[in-house]
């Protein structure tokens, strides 16, 4: 049996209601622990009110090597975002 | 004008405040030898989290007890500038660390009863009192939270361990009969409506131990004898090489602002 | 540095005509100033060098805490202590992020410090000098943390975007660090005979070991050009040590103390100071293991790693034995 403790990705949220982020990782044998050691590790300053630690084994992340076709097709839609359209100063804030 | 009532609660109530001062001082002294020693980098960190806590909390009930005494002295004035023999703290909490086991029982039977007394506290007569011990209470909540949880888990993890916290628990039994022995001080302090009789937080404190021991795997020692006596000035051998460390540059050099 | 002297396995920097398709799309994302992440393909000379780079930096953190750490029981009041202790605890934050970003490439935390107990990976030849008094305690956050501020400011633009990122939390936390040690030598220069002698016996034994972190002159160094052609090192040493200098000379005359050197002497053409060099065959004395505290250093930390080993093991065996009973009452 391996004997190191796993590795955990340690999200927190912050005071101002923004989405957990993640800060980094820690080493705990189990879920309960890592949620301690991530209060003691990455809260030391205030840092945040709510914590999710997750197995860094259990991370899926998305091909790098599709990187272009994943995220290049968005890149020409500028016609999602407010600055596209040009709105008469008369009309007011929109 | 002070009466003659007031003089002697007021005696009482700073050397009370030293017990509680000089016990967070000396526990948070002994739990800060482990800094850059621990078994695991999150454990060093997470123990010095609780000695910066300690630390804290000895800063404001010695600074009150001094305001208290009113001679002038000052949260180091009593910390650095005091001999073994007037300093009030259990001896529990004197006791050296031992192995990362001993250490973490000594915590968590000091964090039962510090939880249940800073409880009490915070309905003090003395609102100076209450306003520490609110705020003292959330952190030992977080201790003994930590440090029940990891004697639990070494007392039922692999036999090594459990036979390593069992010799602490009975190493370190018979220093727990002194946090529940009230004496004068306490008696003047409790009429007073300042603090609750120690006596009183036994059978809570005994109530979270045995939960606590049952399911780390643990047998309480069978003996009802205590050393007592650290409270009223009078400690192990351990407590003045404690103290000859932490004293070392007030004492070599006096006067000086550092 | 704290990763000083770290080998590269490049003879020579390859220019983009000798390197492979994909060595040179790497290289290209590099100079464009992109981040490359883990999971991304990179030469193995990169990942081997990162290793060896951010393993040399995080031991160093975890062994610099033990100078420091030598006077938490003897801080001088208890403000001091709490500070002291607060930043030492720091140190093995740092030391934890780094090992982390250590291992998403591919190696564990418990093989790197294995391989610092078994003398193949280095820390910072600093770290092997004593802490004598007080005042040490006031230079080493003063210098050495100002020397490790000055590498380290740079560093969070690197292109491995978990040390990036590490170096950035640890920059935003270590701002602290050199102030407090600037602030305990305020408070002993301006002290008692005895506190102004130990503020510069301090600076005196601390001077040169400090200018040795920033390692030997590496401007001919093939290593240090791969290194920056990586951006993994964003300057040179000779650039950051005179960086340092020209930052500390007026510390230290605001403190009234003397660097020791008799040489100091503004430039005017170069627009910075001319000092002395360190005594660079003391510096590969130290990193070969005779520095006054190698062997204590290790031992403290073999120690502390041994003896923690049953607790590491039966918190480990806890959580499996609550796993499995987990899994068999499903």
């Amino acid at each position: 049996m391996k004997k190191e403790w796993p590795l955990w990705e340690v999200f927190i949220r912050g005071q101002h209601g923004l989405n957990h982020r993640h800060v980094g990782s820690l080493h705990a044998p189990d879920a309960e622990m890592a949620i301690k050691n991530a209060r003691d590790v990455y809260t030391r300053r205030k840092e945040g009110i709510s914590i999710w630690v997750i197995p860094s084994a259990q991370i899926t992340a998305s091909d790098p090597g599709a990187k272009d076709a994943l995220f290049e097709p968005s890149v020409d839609k500028i016609y999602r975002h407010p600055s596209f359209y040009d709105i008469p100063d008369e009309v007011g804030k929109m | 004008m002070a009466t003659a009532v007031d003089n002697i609660v007021s005696d009482k109530l700073f050397e009370w405040l030293l017990r509680r001062g000089d016990s967070a001082l000396i526990l948070g002294h002994r739990v800060s030898e482990w800094c850059g020693h621990s078994p695991v980098l999150e454990e060093d960190i997470a123990l010095a989290n609780v000695a910066l806590d300690l630390i804290g909390q000895a800063r404001l009930w010695l600074t009150y007890a001094g305001e208290i005494e009113g001679k002038g002295r000052g949260e180091n004035e009593l910390a650095f500038l005091r001999d073994a023999w007037d300093f009030h703290n259990f001896l529990l909490v004197e006791q050296p660390n031992g192995d990362f086991g001993k250490t973490l029982m000594r915590q968590f039977l000091y964090d039962a009863y510090q939880v249940l007394l800073l409880e009490a506290l915070e309905n003090s007569s003395d609102q100076r009192v209450a306003e520490i011990a609110a705020k003292a209470g959330k952190e030992a909540a977080y201790h003994l939270d930590r440090s029940a949880d990891l004697v639990i888990r070494l007392g039922d993890g692999t036999s090594e361990s459990h036979r390593r916290m069992q010799t602490a628990l009975e190493t370190l039994w018979i220093y727990t009969g002194e946090l529940f022995s009230g004496d004068e001080v306490d008696e003047v302090v409790s009429d007073a409506g300042i603090a609750p009789m120690p006596e009183t937080l036994q059978s809570s404190w005994r109530q979270i131990v045995d939960e606590v021991l049952t399911r780390a795997t643990l047998e309480v020692p069978d003996t009802t004898f205590s050393h007592t006596g650290g409270v009223t000035g009078r400690h192990s051998e351990h407590l003045g090489h404690l103290l000859a460390e932490m004293q070392f540059l007030q004492r070599a050099y006096p006067g000086a602002t550092w | 540095m704290y990763a000083q002297m770290v080998k590269t396995d490049a003879n020579k920097v390859r220019d983009l005509s000798e390197m492979t398709e994909e060595e040179r799309a790497f290289q290209a994302r590099i100079d464009r100033g992109e981040k490359i992440e883990p999971t991304d393909w990179m030469p193995e000379g990169y990942r081997k060098t990162l290793i060896r780079q951010i393993g040399q930096h995080a031991h160093s953190e975890i062994v610099g805490q033990l100078p420091e750490g030598n006077w938490i029981t003897r801080a001088p009041t208890l403000e001091r202590k709490a500070i002291l202790l607060a930043k030492v605890q720091d140190e093995a934050g740092h030391g934890l992020y780094l090992y982390c970003a250590a291992e998403t490439l591919g190696v564990s935390r418990d093989e790197l410090i294995e391989l610092l107990h078994a003398g193949k990976m280095k820390y910072s030849s600093i770290f092997n000098y004593p802490t004598l008094t007080w005042a040490d305690i006031g230079a080493v956050g003063w210098l050495v943390d100002g020397a490790a501020i000055m590498n380290q400011v740079p560093l969070q633009r690197t292109s491995f975007g978990p040390y990036s990122r590490a170096m950035i939390r640890i920059c935003k936390e270590e701002s602290f660090h050199q102030r407090q040690g600037y602030d305990i030598m305020m408070k002993m220069a301006n002290g008692t005979a005895e506190q102004r002698r130990m503020a510069q016996d301090a600076l005196d034994r601390l001077w040169y070991p400090s200018l040795m972190m920033f390692g030997p002159s590496d401007k001919d160094s093939v290593h240090s050009a791969q290194s920056m052609a990586w951006k993994i090192k964003i300057n040179t040493n000779d650039e950051l040590r005179q960086k340092f200098v020209d930052q500390t000379v007026s510390q230290a005359e605001y403190l009234g103390l003397t660097i020791p050197d008799e040489n100091l002497s503004w430039n005017d053409e170069k627009g910075g100071y001319d000092f002395s060099e360190p005594d660079w065959s003391e510096f590969f004395e130290v990193l070969s293991g005779n520095g006054p505290c190698n062997r204590e250093r290790m031992e403290a930390r073999v120690k502390a790693w041994e003896e923690g080993s049953w607790v590491r093991d039966a918190l480990m065996a806890h959580a499996n034995k609550k796993e499995a009973a987990k899994t068999a009452a499903e």
